[in-house]
């Protein structure tokens, strides 16, 4: 192991990130694994259950987030994004914006004692999609890893107005350290640097009103509704009407919100057909009196095992599929959605009264992927998205950089973790080539 | 075995809520409680997710403050789990095998959710069974064995190709087994590229003069691999090439083998002539044939019916990219697509389906009810969206077939002892976090002999295939798991030599040795039990599993 002096540096540890610093730690290469959010896990973390196998998403993360915490060759920097780079490949230099936790990483025991105390409450929680709220010292999620706390800086009042410190007066293992502060670190002898910071969500940069979001209460975003049905999530896996508490009789699942439009992006985000179909499967599961109405343009599922899943959703979930095109949501009196959607199977326009509509937002490229590819000096495509050729899929526009995962293109979990493999390949064969 | 006996048993139990997957349906502090109840358990805890660093942490107080030399986990299953709680004893200096999982999730709340009370009685049956088979365990120690830093890539085409090219160039001696006389696979028929339109010839030929050219990788063509021997990081394995026979020891293998494709013999007036498949079509436009004015393709023939379910990804680009190479020579040409829901995903097909649009390829949905009809010169097709049968003449037909598995792979699946799924493409690990894993050590799978896969995909695959190979043969030793069947000296004069052993094990780890005795490969061994449990002389002992680890449990369970 002592033979690779070279290391790599991988941005972003959800799914992607995880899986090319976990292969290339068992290669025996050193890595630095950077997340700029308190925790690692990315979107999977989020989700409730993955498709088509319908395990629950955090039982399977979970013991590689474990593993990465672990691992002998991988040192995890949350909190952190790289600030600059220069060298060459096989010898990159990187800079590191590691910021304040406010808590000890190496002491913080995880009790929770201190978000007990905590005077400030109604902080939302972006792990919960803003659905939950919690104190100004937090964790996202129980199962978080590193398993530390974290203050918002935006709302301790200690940090802001110097008074309170309940939370350190309470901290049996004196954690708390107000006194932190952003820091820079220098890596070096860096081999290699792969991109994975992931994707955003289109409900990130637009109001999305044509569909009422914001304004009407049961309509909810996809991601929104991965936290709703979720057992750890703000409902406790009871899923309900936003606006009164009651429970759903009929959800609509609305394809291609802000995809394959001239209106916003134009391209595929490659996932939602199947999510939406997996989402309507648990929510049937949880209520077997629900019926869902999947309204798409074309039914996108090449995958393994997705054609089968989908005739499992008619067959045994209650799932009906209308070939359409929506138009927009209104609501009525009692705040129920009315979806005005075109009928491509017999071209008339049609509405329907559902309890939730849930949006299968556009995947975007993550907020903040300009400035990295600034940083990194790699090309970004017409979309933003990392600019790769098809027959170099992991590659970008600089040598010793390469991409994995939605980084590059939307795309599911397997395709996520079979490319990061791919980029831990190309990235042992200049560590270890020379 | 000795020491642990004569020690005092002192079980720790950590029940998992596994956020409300358990805790939402029973009462884990109960069952936590009930637990400290029986015999040998000292401490028990109940944790909102025991596998969260949290709980490991508190497993690893609880051995150190209560003197723990056994644990229980009553959570999920051993499949995803067994691996991070082993590690997690091991580090606070337990043996490993000194831990027992009981899982009170998918056999209790998640099977019996609609029963909370009963699925309760059963957590506490099974943590009762588990408790008594824990005070049994025995230290055990996992077998180290070496790695040979070889590897075999068997199928030459690009996947496979570019497998072998990424583990030569990580330093590692790598054989490129390809059947054919030339490497290359199906991109030797492919006219063009999607999404880029440049030369299929002329990405094989740089792969090709790459493949060649390296120190580390020796290329077999006409060759096939005969037969498979031995373990991860040891597999003997015997090529044939023309005649000849090539025996290797290698360290770890991937799968490359492709798929094959399909001819619709007897469906919508397949002739081979005027009525042709895409692929024949690719092999017409390379050789500049085609002539045709009106044209029309029909998607998801042979796919996504009820003979074969599945959508084969890569023919509608397949189809776009065709109908736009026409169009280009010559724009008068009416190119019409049926398709059933057009699979362009992401960001480059589905800009690439807009360019077919706008240079007026006309695109029609059908339904599979209601599938088109193919006449001498016309196809009738029902259009549901003006709701009317509408008439298109053709004179050249093009039907997108699907990628099917190869016919063979049966009998690579049983050389290598790896499983298919029903439509014959091999199958993963996991479909989900282990997409190039076999579930055997050391055998990785990639590109379309795992599913119908475009270039992009088996390039990204071949390139996966070989990193996760890495992570085994860059290492010199290989620890494997020391739960396996052995046949202890003392029970030798039990065997009587009748081979069922030897028949039933689907490992082939059992042998009969010079002096005709029976003989268990440690390393092969994955402790199943098969042999076990058919031995009838009950000579046979299965690590982690003895006689009396399983009589504990059962006896515990009827509470004598």
């Amino acid at each position: 192991m002592e033979k690779n002096s070279k290391s790599a540096l991988i941005i972003g540890a959800g799914i992607a990130g995880i899986q090319a610093a976990l292969d290339l730690g068992d290669m025996g290469i050193k890595v630095h694994l950077i997340e700029k959010n308190p925790v690692i896990g990315g979107k999977m973390a989020q989700l409730d259950k993955t498709f088509p196998t319908l395990d629950c998403s955090i039982c399977i993360l979970a013991p590689k987030l474990s593993e990465c915490y672990r691992h002998e060759n991988i040192t995890l920097y949350t909190l952190s994004e790289v600030n600059y780079v220069e060298g060459t490949s096989g010898n990159f230099t990187v800079d590191i914006l590691k910021r304040a936790r406010y808590v000890k990483e190496d002491v913080c025991t995880n009790c929770g004692d201190c978000a007990t105390i905590c005077p400030v409450r109604g902080v939302p929680n972006y792990f919960d999609a803003n659905l939950k709220n919690m104190a100004a010292v937090y964790i996202p999620f129980p199962a978080a890893v590193p398993p530390v706390y974290i203050i918002d800086k935006n709302t301790c009042v200690y940090l802001n107005y110097g008074i309170c410190g309940l939370c350190a007066n309470i901290c049996g293992a004196e954690a708390i350290d107000f006194s932190q502060k952003d820091e820079i670190l220098k890596i070096d002898n860096v081999g290699c640097i792969i991109v994975a910071p992931g994707y955003g969500l289109l409900e990130d940069v637009s109001p999305l009103t044509n569909y009422g979001y914001g304004k009407y209460k049961n309509v909810v975003t996809a991601l929104e509704f991965e936290r709703l049905i979720c057992a750890s999530g703000p409902l406790e896996g009871h899923l309900k009407r936003l606006s009164d508490g009651k429970d759903p009789k009929k959800l609509a699942f609305l394809q291609c919100i802000g995809s394959r439009s001239d209106r916003d992006k134009k391209y595929c985000s490659s996932i939602c057909c199947m999510y939406s179909t997996k989402a309507a499967i648990i929510a049937y599961e949880h209520n077997n009196d629900l019926e869902s109405y999947v309204f798409y343009i074309d039914m996108r599922a090449g995958g393994k095992g997705f054609q089968t899943f989908l005739r499992r959703g008619v067959d045994e979930y209650n799932i009906k599929y209308i070939k359409s095109k929506i138009s927009h949501i209104d609501v009525d009196e009692d705040d129920t959605p009315v979806i005005t959607y075109e009928d491509y199977d017999t071209s008339e326009i049609k509405q329907m009264k559902v309890d939730l509509a849930v949006l299968a937002t556009c995947i975007i490229p993550s907020q903040g992927i300009e400035k990295l590819a600034d940083v990194l000096g790699i090309e970004l495509n017409n979309y933003n998205f990392v600019k790769t050729n098809p027959f170099l899929p992991v590659e970008t526009s600089v040598e010793g950089i390469f991409t994995c995962g939605c980084a590059r293109e939307p795309m599911d979990i397997p395709r996520s973790v079979a490319e990061a493999s791919g980029a831990a390949a190309r990235a042992a064969e200049v560590i270890k080539g020379g | 075995m000795s020491e642990k006996e004569s020690e005092d048993v002192r079980i720790g139990v950590f029940v998992c809520s596994c956020g409300t997957n358990i805790g939402g349906l029973i009462n884990v502090k109960e069952v936590a409680e009930y637990a400290k109840s029986l015999p040998n358990v000292v401490f028990t805890e109940d944790n909102l997710y025991t596998c969260s660093e949290t709980g490991l942490t508190q497993i690893k107080n609880g051995i150190r403050e209560h003197n723990l030399n056994r644990v229980v986990v009553a959570s999920c299953t051993p499949r995803t789990h067994e691996p991070l709680f082993r590690d997690c004893v091991k580090d606070e200096g337990l043996n490993e095998y000194l831990f027992q999982f009981v899982n009170i999730r998918d056999q209790c709340t998640w099977v019996h959710m609609k029963h909370p009370k009963e699925a309760f009685e059963k957590a506490k049956e099974v943590i009762r069974m588990g408790v008594a088979k824990a005070a049994k365990l025995e230290a055990l120690e996992n077998i180290v064995v070496d790695a040979t830093p070889t590897a075999i890539v068997i199928g030459g085409g690009v996947t496979g190709m570019t497998a072998a090219l990424s583990l030569a160039n990580q330093g590692f001696e790598t054989h490129l087994v390809e059947r054919d006389d030339k490497l290359g696979g199906q991109l030797n028929i492919i006219n063009k590229l999607f999404p880029t339109g440049q030369d299929a010839s002329e990405l094989l030929g740089s792969l090709k003069k790459r493949v060649e050219s390296n120190p580390n990788l020796t290329v077999y063509t006409s060759a096939s691999v005969k037969n498979i021997e031995g373990f991860v990081g040891n597999f003997e394995i015997e090529v044939e090439q023309k005649g000849k026979s090539i025996d290797l020891t290698i360290g770890v293998i991937v799968v490359a083998v492709g798929a094959s494709l399909l001819t619709p013999t007897g469906k919508f007036g397949y002739d081979g002539n005027i009525r042709i498949t895409q692929y024949e079509l690719e092999k017409k436009l390379k050789n500049n044939e085609v002539k045709a004015k009106d044209i029309v393709m029909i998607q998801c023939v042979g796919a996504r019916n009820d003979e074969r379910k599945y959508c084969s990804n890569v023919c509608c680009m397949t189809a776009l990219k065709n109908a736009l190479l026409i169009k280009e020579k010559n724009p008068q040409a009416n190119i019409t697509i049926l398709f059933r829901d057009l699979y362009t995903p992401g960001t480059h097909y589905e800009e690439y389906y807009r360019r077919a649009r706008e240079a007026g390829i006309l695109f029609l949905s059908y339904k599979l009810e209601k599938e088109p009809i193919v006449e001498e010169n016309n196809v009738k097709v029902f259009n549901e969206y003006i709701g009317e049968e509408m008439s298109i003449p053709y004179d050249l037909l093009v039907l997108s077939t699907p990628l099917i598995a190869n016919s063979d792979n049966k009998e690579l699946a049983q050389m290598l002892k790896v499983p298919l799924e029903e439509n014959k493409f091999f199958l993963e690990a996991h479909v989900k976090l282990r997409p190039m894993d076999f579930a055997t050590d050391g055998i990785f799978i990639c590109g379309a002999a795992k599913w119908p896969v475009d270039l992009t995909e088996s390039i990204t695959q071949g390139y996966a295939a070989a990193g996760r190979a890495s992570t085994i043969i860059s290492h010199d030793t290989i620890e494997v798991e020391g739960a396996t069947s052995f046949l202890p000296e003392y029970n030798k004069n039990l065997c009587t030599g009748c081979e069922i052993c030897i028949t039933v094990c689907p490992y082939k780890a059992i042998s009969k040795n010079e002096n005709d005795e029976i003989e268990i490969t440690q390393v092969l061994c994955k402790g199943c039990g098969v042999c076990g449990a058919t031995c009838t002389s009950h000579a046979i002992i299965i690590r982690h599993f003895t006689d009396e680890q399983i009589l504990s449990e059962i006896y515990a369970f009827g509470g004598i």
